[in-house]
């Protein structure tokens, strides 16, 4: 794992695998939306509605799955000092805040007509609240220093720590009463989903796209971060030129 | 122990106590977290009467009366069940077994007099067709 620390060899596999990340992206997100528009049955209860479903899912699954990852790269950076991982962690805030942003967007236009709210105090809804909260106090937090460094750090000590929200969000459903249904996918159930295979194709090519988009922007924001990196390095080198001169 | 190892193990247990002591907080509120309280537990709750709160459960088949804009009914979690009011518009998925959330008081005369009702979806997505299939080979447990 710390061969990949490197910046020059991870920018090395990150170009080779950027092409065909973007081409992964543009036909499952094709693919996708296809079905989930157009080629998909209406459900038996929320009619067309259901379609929303298909954004609103994989980019709740991608909120928590780029919160993960954001805490993750975070606790290495905290641990071993990798720059690449705090740049990394930097570089997916962002993308999870988005995807997070969409989920809420979406779930509350899906919430007035079948619930009857736009939105509800509940378990699950709250929480994933809390989670976009995190990301913009994490992006606030990061960039609230003069020295990049110390804002870093406390960015990702609130990262780390604001990762006890991940499983909150995925069991709200499951240990307290909410409005929001429980999931929908067992792994100990005899049926594994309560969703049909005609909808799961959708969903399923959806929820890839995403993550595949999300690798796609990470190298792309990565890039930029890196570049941004040399540009300081370089920078400060002058200064301490010019201050060494006279 | 190296600096870095010393790194690790604190923010495992800084995660450790951290999590506990959130599950712990979580596990002691527990009961106001909840959206909703279920008729059986309605009855151990003793709430005042004239005290705002929401309860939920199924609308029991064979119970739901429409008058004008009113409609009674009773929520039913299959054991006991609470018979409710309300007067005004409700959302489209609320029907006779399906389950719903209903805010409001209750009052002396033991029913649940609703100011807002909220229907609630449950995990299954399936097309119509597939529901008739259900319900013509009797497989069909749902609403």
């Amino acid at each position: 794992m710390h061969r990949f620390a490197n910046p020059a060899r991870f920018l090395r596999i990150a170009n080779a695998v950027y092409p065909w990340l973007v081409a992964a992206t543009f036909l499952l997100m094709a693919a996708g939306l296809w079905f989930a528009l157009f080629d998909s049955p209406p459900d038996y209860q929320q009619g067309d509605s259901v379609r929303i479903m298909y954004i609103h899912v994989p980019s709740a699954w991608m909120g928590m799955f780029c919160y993960t990852a954001m805490a993750v790269f975070s606790a290495m950076a905290l641990i071993w000092k990798h720059p690449l991982a705090d740049l990394l962690a930097r570089a997916t805030a962002p993308i999870g805040a988005g995807f997070t942003f969409v989920c809420l967007v979406s779930g509350s236009l899906w919430g007035k007509p079948m619930w009857g709210a736009y939105w509800v105090w509940d378990a699950r809804l709250t929480s994933m609240l809390i989670l976009f909260f995190l990301y913009l106090g994490y992006m606030a937090l990061a960039n609230a220093f003069d020295d990049p460094i110390r804002g870093q750090k406390a960015a990702a000590i609130l990262a780390v720590a604001g990762f006890v929200n991940i499983p909150i969000i995925k069991f709200s459903v499951d240990w307290w009463h909410t409005l929001h249904q429980p999931s929908s996918f067992s792994l100990f159930a005899a049926k594994h989903s309560d969703i049909a295979p005609s909808m799961l194709l959708p969903l399923g090519l959806m929820a890839l796209a995403c993550q595949t988009y999300y690798f796609m922007v990470l190298i792309l924001r990565a890039r930029a971060e890196i570049a941004s990196a040399k540009i300081r390095t370089i920078r400060m080198a002058q200064v301490h030129a010019a201050g060494g001169g006279e | 122990m190296t600096r870095k190892r010393r790194r690790l193990y604190f923010v495992i247990v800084g995660m450790l106590a951290l999590g506990t002591s959130v599950g712990l907080v979580l596990n002691a509120i527990s009961s106001d977290i909840v959206f909703f309280y279920s008729p059986t537990q309605l009855l151990t709750k003793h709430i005042p009467l004239g005290e705002r709160f929401r309860i939920g459960g199924l609308v029991q088949r064979g119970t739901l009366v429409k008058d004008g804009k009113t409609v009674t009914f009773r929520v039913t979690d299959h054991t006991n069940s609470v018979p409710v009011t309300y007067t005004g518009i409700l959302p489209d998925l609320f029907r006779e077994g399906q389950g719903v959330v209903a805010e409001g008081r209750m009052e002396p005369d033991g029913v649940f007099h609703a100011t807002e009702i909220l229907a609630k979806h449950d995990q299954k997505y399936m097309p119509p067709q597939v529901v008739e299939e259900l319900k013509k080979h009797g497989e069909w447990k749902g609403g």
